[in-house]
C-alpha cells in the first residue's frame, strides 16, 4: 500500500509543477494568487501522504492543519489588499 | 484486500482525478473567472475526497478525527477564498470573457 501512496504523491507533485507555469507566466496578479491557492491545497495532501509514508501521521496532521489555515488567511489578505488598491 | 483498502483506493483515485481536471482547467481556460471556476469547484471536491480516503486508511483514532476536521474546514474555507478573490478581481476592473460572434 506504500507504493500506491507514493504514486499518488508523485502525481500531485507533477500537478504542482504544471500549476507553477500559471504562477510564473500568468497575466496579472489575480491569476497568480489563484494558482498559489491551488498549490497550497495540493501541498496539504502531499504533507499527509509524507506523514503516512514515514509513519509519523500524528505530527504531520498538525502541520497540515496549520497549512490549511495559513492558505486561507494568505489568500483572503492578498485579495482584500488588491481590492482596496484597485490595480490589476 | 478487504473493504477498507478498496474504499481507500477508490477515494484517492477520485481525488487525483479531480485534481487533474482542475489543473487542466486552470491551464487551458481563456480568462480569470473561468479559470477560477474550474479550480475552485474541482479542488474543493478533490480535497474532500482525498482527506476522507486518508481518514479511512488511518482508522478510528484522534488523528483521523483531525483529518475529518481538516476536510470540513477546507469544505468551508475554499469557497470563501474563491469568492473573495473573484470579488476582488471583478471590482478592480477585470472583464469577463465573451465568445466573439461578430467575426465569424
Amino acid at each position: 500500500m506504500n507504493q500506491f501512496l507514493l504514486g499518488i504523491g508523485m502525481g500531485l507533485c507533477i500537478l504542482v509543477f504544471f500549476i507553477l507555469y500559471r504562477v510564473v507566466f500568468g497575466p496579472g496578479v489575480f491569476n497568480r494568487i489563484a494558482a498559489l491557492s491551488a498549490i497550497g491545497t495540493k501541498t496539504l495532501i502531499i504533507l499527509l501522504i509524507i506523514g503516512f509514508l514515514y509513519n509519523r501521521v500524528d505530527m504531520f496532521v498538525d502541520i497540515s492543519m496549520v497549512y490549511a489555515l495559513l492558505n486561507l488567511i494568505g489568500t483572503l489578505a492578498a485579495s482584500k489588499y488588491l481590492e482596496t488598491a484597485g490595480e490589476n | 484486500m478487504n473493504i477498507t483498502n478498496i474504499l481507500f483506493i477508490l477515494f484517492m483515485v477520485g481525488g487525483l482525478f479531480f485534481f487533474t481536471t482542475a489543473t487542466i482547467g486552470l491551464l487551458r481556460f481563456p480568462d480569470f473567472f473561468s479559470r477560477l471556476h474550474a479550480t475552485g469547484k474541482g479542488d474543493t471536491l478533490a480535497v474532500f475526497l482525498s482527506l476522507i480516503g486518508l481518514g479511512i486508511y488511518e482508522g478510528f483514532s484522534l488523528t483521523s478525527l483531525k483529518i475529518v476536521f481538516i476536510a470540513v474546514f477546507m469544505f468551508l474555507a475554499q469557497p470563501t477564498a474563491t469568492h473573495a478573490i473573484s470579488r476582488a478581481g471583478f471590482r478592480s476592473g477585470l472583464k469577463p470573457w465573451f465568445k466573439e460572434e461578430e467575426k465569424s
